[in-house]
């Protein structure tokens, strides 16, 4: 399988901080791949990088043979990147449906013109955005839930809300970022299965997680992080019996 | 038609006036959470513009929808100087619109004069009431009317709404944030455009006519938080009336103490709950 995102010695400093220390990090188009680790280990970090909200101050990050590393965050979205979770709430002022129609706006052609005077052009984008929409809905189990507010939706459907938002633009890779997080049990199993579909249907996945269990059902690889470095990287049952990874996280001496 | 009614019809027709200003100030508000104090001047400018237009021999209508194209592109330009500059904050947005509202008293002096302007509106009057005040009521409902669809009904109205709602994440699912408040501040400027434009036959214009307006304008806004355009409307036609109506059975020099009446007591019973500006 080839790579669809190559991270190249990616370096974060906050000040005189490294955030993020000569990371390097690749997923293959149709994988799931997890980034792991404990507390301040650079995840987040990670995250940003390869979204578009922080820039490295050292390093590359490719995606489909181009370096995207530059590139405003709704560039990204653009080139097929979309982001759910932890920093993306849904919108409260909107109906479930409307938010879902949101994600597809990076894709849409038509511009600010065609909207205010709504040309046909722009009515033709609206029939295939409320279609992708459907669509998006349907696929996280959400139809009956079309016409509510987002905002009276109980958190583990707000989740799938989030994954429909960014399904709608038609991405090929997803970053999910901590989707377990705050989920109690029948919630978190509803979630994995929906991921377990998405990779099904094709999609690459990059999640970073802290929920153990959660990571080793989904990641095809796993990639740990350690205090700004990659200590380990493999599949699940490989970084299990990584001694680095089993001192990270349950200490001891180093 | 009895005084009342003549009264009535005037004051909202004025109202309007002060609803799409305050309408002006809530798009750019909710989208990039500057409040534009450079709001007013769209409107003079687009008046003054007219006033331009109008003797170099443009016909009426032309003249003024020209007028109010380029309110928009100024509103534009305010939008760049104002909030261009990737990681400016609201508060010093703020502080930009103002200067350039005072920047734009000295173009205008420099470009019409001080004196007060005013062109010709729908001649006629029905009733006795001047046509011209009909034509301000139905343009006004026509153009909320076409905005609200906008929101409500188009990708760009849901990306603008989604900004509005949480611009770190609409970043993030792919929103050109910056783009949107430009648009903001572009539709703002139309808006406030529009509002001179449709005033300026039965109130004359100066450079400083800004301020009028757009006290009346924020008053209406602040009625619904700088975030409500229905209340905000509401908020313009009975401010418009209620000036009119103090104008004509009282006097008319308290119209403008009307309207900062009217928002020092919207404060006054905001502030007893939340802070007006944060709650969204």
């Amino acid at each position: 399988m080839p790579d669809l995102l190559t991270v190249t010695g990616a370096t974060r400093r906050f000040g005189g901080v490294y955030a993020l220390r000569d990371v390097d990090l690749d997923v293959r188009a149709g994988e799931t791949h997890a980034v792991i680790g404990p507390n301040g280990a650079g995840k987040s970090t990670l995250f940003k990088l390869i979204g578009g909200q922080l820039i490295a101050t050292a390093g590359t990050i490719g995606y489909d043979g181009r370096r995207i590393d530059r590139l405003a965050p709704h560039r990204r979205a653009r080139r097929g990147i979309a982001i759910a979770f932890q920093d993306s709430p849904v919108f409260h002022n909107l109906s479930v449906t409307e938010n879902v129609m949101v994600g597809a706006h990076a894709v849409t052609r038509a511009g600010p013109v065609a909207a205010i005077l709504r040309l046909p052009r722009h009515r033709r984008d609206e029939v295939t955005i409320r279609a992708l929409a459907a669509d998006a809905l349907a696929r996280t189990g959400l139809t009956e839930w079309a016409d509510r507010p987002a905002a009276a939706l109980p958190l583990g459907q707000q989740r799938a809300l989030q994954v429909a938002r960014a399904l709608c633009g038609g991405p090929r890779l997803l970053l999910l970022d901590e989707p377990a997080s705050g989920l109690r049990g029948p919630e978190r199993t509803a979630l994995a299965t929906l991921i377990e579909q998405l990779r099904a249907d094709g999609l690459s996945i990059l999640l970073v997680e802290h929920d153990v269990a959660f990571v080793a059902r989904l990641a095809d690889r796993v990639t740990v992080l350690d205090l700004g470095r990659v200590i380990a990287h493999g599949t699940f049952a490989e970084i299990r019996e990584d001694p680095a990874v089993i001192t990270a996280y349950l200490g001891g001496p180093r | 038609m009895g005084e009342l009614a003549q009264y009535l019809v005037t004051g909202v027709g004025i109202g309007c006036a002060y609803a799409l200003t305050g309408s002006g100030l809530v798009v750019i508000y909710r989208v990039t959470r500057v409040v534009n104090f450079a709001q007013g001047s769209f409107s003079v400018f687009a008046a003054l513009t007219v006033t331009t237009l109008l003797a170099a021999g443009l016909p009426h209508g032309f003249a003024e929808t020209l007028a109010v194209l380029l309110a928009g592109v100024i509103g534009l330009i305010v939008g760049l100087v104002a909030t261009g500059k990737p990681g400016t904050t609201a508060q010093s947005a703020l502080i930009v619109t103002l200067g350039l509202g005072v920047f734009a008293y000295a173009v205008e002096i420099l470009l019409w004069g001080d004196q007060p302007r005013s062109f010709d509106g729908i001649p006629g009057s029905v009733g006795g009431i001047q046509k011209h005040y009909l034509l301000i009521i139905g343009v006004t409902a026509v153009v909320l009317g076409a905005t609200a669809l906008l929101f409500a009904r188009t990708d760009l109205g849901r990306a603008l709404t989604a900004t509005a709602a949480d611009p770190y994440a609409a970043r993030i699912v792919g929103i050109d944030v910056t783009r949107m408040g430009l648009l903001a501040f572009a539709l703002g400027g139309a808006l406030g455009g529009l509002a001179g434009v449709l005033i300026t036959p039965v109130q004359q214009v100066s450079f400083d006519s800004d301020v009028a307006l757009v006290v009346s304008g924020f008053s209406a806004a602040i009625l619904g938080n700088l975030t409500r355009p229905g209340l905000t409307l509401a908020g313009g036609l009975l401010l418009g009336v209620v000036q009119t109506l103090v104008g004509g059975y009282l006097s008319t020099s308290y119209q403008s103490e009307v309207a900062l009446i009217f928002m020092l007591a919207v404060l006054v019973a905001r502030a007893g709950r939340r802070d007006v500006l944060e709650a969204a």
